[in-house]
């Protein structure tokens, strides 16, 4: 591919939430991201994307401080490998995409996990928490089935409770790999409204989605080949599209339908 | 919005309480029909009560016979349930880690050495045998650790305890087989049996589970959090690799003092964490007390079943456990359409 990586790009007027500097990691002895500098604008939406196997759910896992990396991160400011993990808990949540889930809890008790960061070893639920879950619960409309086992809901139902887990937390920074992994189209549709939500208070949010249209909903745009950031920008830039174009081959077009940007597939 | 239905978190913890009564009042009604059955079949306690030797056949006998194997079935239940907790997989047992062989070989080579001749008396024999079989566990454990460097992969872990078992079972079977003398007492141990646990068994074993316990309440969120992966809860800011060491330690604590005092009992730590989730689903916090009690009343139980059957003839109890502990296993298997470990 002919595109090199483009110059970091600072937007005016936003503190950078997440800065990753020269991030090289991998995965077993594959080296996977190789070299990744990183500005991610404080109560923003970005999503990442990229072909399979390009980096991205690392690239997420290193930002999370989920896996070994070389390089920097840091969280405001802050470098993260100096933070304590319980204040990093509280201040950044990550939902990951096929993690096992624990059968046997209800949705509360998985609701009420995103809690832990903020309770006491061994204390009760605090007022604070309780209406913290009960807050993420009815955002995702997983309220009605609190006291059912997470074995006993289907796939998106389930998608639905984890992500009340990664929102009962009340982060500054969201976390989220494949988001919308089963969701059906209107709990798709309530997720983005959920998380333009969460921006309009400040929240940061980032997210891996193979899915470039949904994608294309979220403020800046990554786009992650082959361990690389090719490129960054606002989700609205014809030269954001023509990036995306060029990654997939050209495969894909993005063009303009009832007044938001869409990935069309090519046929040929 | 910010108040909770009154009913709500009454419900979810009003199956794990009922449980737990019953657990108890089984335990309880249990260890009177165990103090009650010997060799002659069931006596009443009540009438035993005017008649010096049974008074003594009861205290010294059957009552830390009793005793003893309720805590055992605890202890393993427990050590089970961690197990499937910190390994997330629901066929982990307590012997995972390579202990229940590192057991047979301590016991192997305290049984060769010492030799199995009658001069030595039972007392001194049960002593070596006990602290054989603890050292063999627990060396065996740390052996599996060495191999998988540390506890950070769960993978790494179960292989190496595969390969403990393997190596340390081959190398039990060789000093059978060199010294086929010490084959009787061998097959009793793997067999596992309760007819010797005396109150300082009980002691020893009382001990253990109280430590065990409560490290195990006080680490159930742990469990519960990696129950949603071990990213997420590393995400949550849990210290995995610390705790995941306090947890393989008490694993290993709760297996060695059970297996050292009354052999390789199958079945029940695998068993009755199966048995308490297919009846009440709950956090680890109850479900590890829950096992624990299940295991107790499960153990306690076959060991009476194992006194009484033939009496005045005993049945080994891991004969029995084995027995019922498989058979419950298999029906589980076809109830759920073998979905058994599917998660």
């Amino acid at each position: 591919m002919s595109h090199g990586a483009k110059p970091l790009r600072r937007v005016p007027g936003a503190t950078p939430a997440l800065l990753a500097r020269d991030i090289h990691a991998q995965l077993g002895h594959v080296p996977v991201l190789h070299g990744i500098d990183l500005e991610l604008p404080g109560g923003r939406w970005t999503s990442v994307v990229g072909p399979n196997g390009a980096g991205k759910s690392t690239l997420l896992k290193v930002l999370a401080q989920l896996t070994p990396y070389d390089g920097e991160v840091t969280l405001f400011g802050q470098p993260l490998s100096d933070l304590p993990a319980r204040d990093r808990a509280r201040r950044m949540a990550w939902l990951g995409q096929n993690e096992s889930s624990g059968d046997d809890l209800s949705v509360w008790d998985v609701a009420m996990l995103g809690r832990l960061p903020h309770q006491a070893w061994l204390a009760a639920p605090s007022a604070a928490d309780l209406q913290a879950v009960e807050q993420a619960l009815r955002a995702t409309q997983a309220w009605d089935w609190r006291d059912r086992s997470l074995g006993q809901l289907s796939g998106g139902e389930r998608q639905r409770v984890l992500l009340a887990r990664a929102l009962a937390v009340q982060a500054d920074v969201l976390l989220m790999d494949e988001p919308l992994a089963n969701l059906d189209p209107p709990h798709q549709s309530d997720w983005l409204g959920m998380v333009r939500h969460l921006v309009a208070q400040g929240c940061t949010v980032v997210s891996v989605l193979h899915e470039i249209s949904f994608a294309l909903h979220a403020d800046e745009m990554v786009i992650v080949v082959q361990g690389r950031v090719v490129h960054q920008g606002p989700c609205n830039d014809p030269v954001t599209h023509r990036t995306l174009e060029q990654v997939f081959d050209q495969r894909i077009a993005i063009v303009p339908v009832a007044g938001q940007w869409v990935a069309l597939a090519r046929n040929e | 919005m910010n108040r909770l239905p009154d009913d709500t978190r009454q419900r979810s913890t009003r199956a794990p309480v009922v449980l737990a009564g019953t657990l108890v009042v089984g335990s309880g009604l249990l260890l009177l029909l165990g103090a009650g059955i010997g060799s002659t079949g069931f006596d009443s306690l009540l009438d035993a009560r005017h008649d010096p030797v049974a008074v003594q056949i009861i205290r010294d006998i059957r009552a830390p016979r009793a005793i003893g194997a309720w805590l055992a079935g605890a202890l393993l239940a427990l050590a089970g349930a961690i197990a499937q907790g910190l390994f997330r997989n629901p066929l982990a047992d307590p012997y995972l880690l390579g202990s229940a062989s590192g057991a047979s070989l301590g016991v192997a080579v305290a049984l060769a050495a010492m030799g199995s001749s009658p001069q030595t008396t039972q007392w001194l024999s049960r002593l070596g045998l006990t602290s054989a079989a603890f050292v063999g566990a627990t060396a065996a454990v740390f052996l599996t650790l060495a191999l998988a460097r540390g506890v950070h992969q769960t993978m790494r872990l179960l292989l190496a305890g595969v390969v403990v078992g393997v190596v340390l079972g081959a190398l039990g079977s060789l000093i059978m087989m060199l010294r086929p003398e010490v084959m009787m007492s061998m097959q009793a141990f793997m067999l596992g049996s309760t007819g010797f646990v005396g109150w300082s068994a009980c002691a020893v074993m009382a001990a253990a589970w109280l430590v065990c316990a409560l490290i195990a309440a006080a680490l159930s969120r742990v469990l519960d959090g990696l129950s949603l992966g071990e990213a997420t809860a590393a995400s949550l800011g849990l210290p995995l690799a610390r705790m995941r060491i306090v947890l393989v330690a008490t694993l290993a604590l709760a297996t060695g003092a059970a297996v050292a005092q009354t052999g390789l009992i199958a079945f029940v730590g695998l068993a009755a964490p199966h048995l308490v989730r297919s009846i009440v689903r709950t956090t680890h916090r109850w479900f590890l007390m829950l096992s624990s009690l299940m295991g107790g009343v499960l153990l306690l139980a076959a060991d009476t079943l194992a006194r009484w059957l033939i009496a005045p003839q005993e049945l080994p109890v891991g004969v029995v456990t084995a027995v019922l502990g498989g058979g419950y296993l298999l029906w589980l298997m076809q109830r759920r359409g073998g979905m058994v470990g599917g998660s």
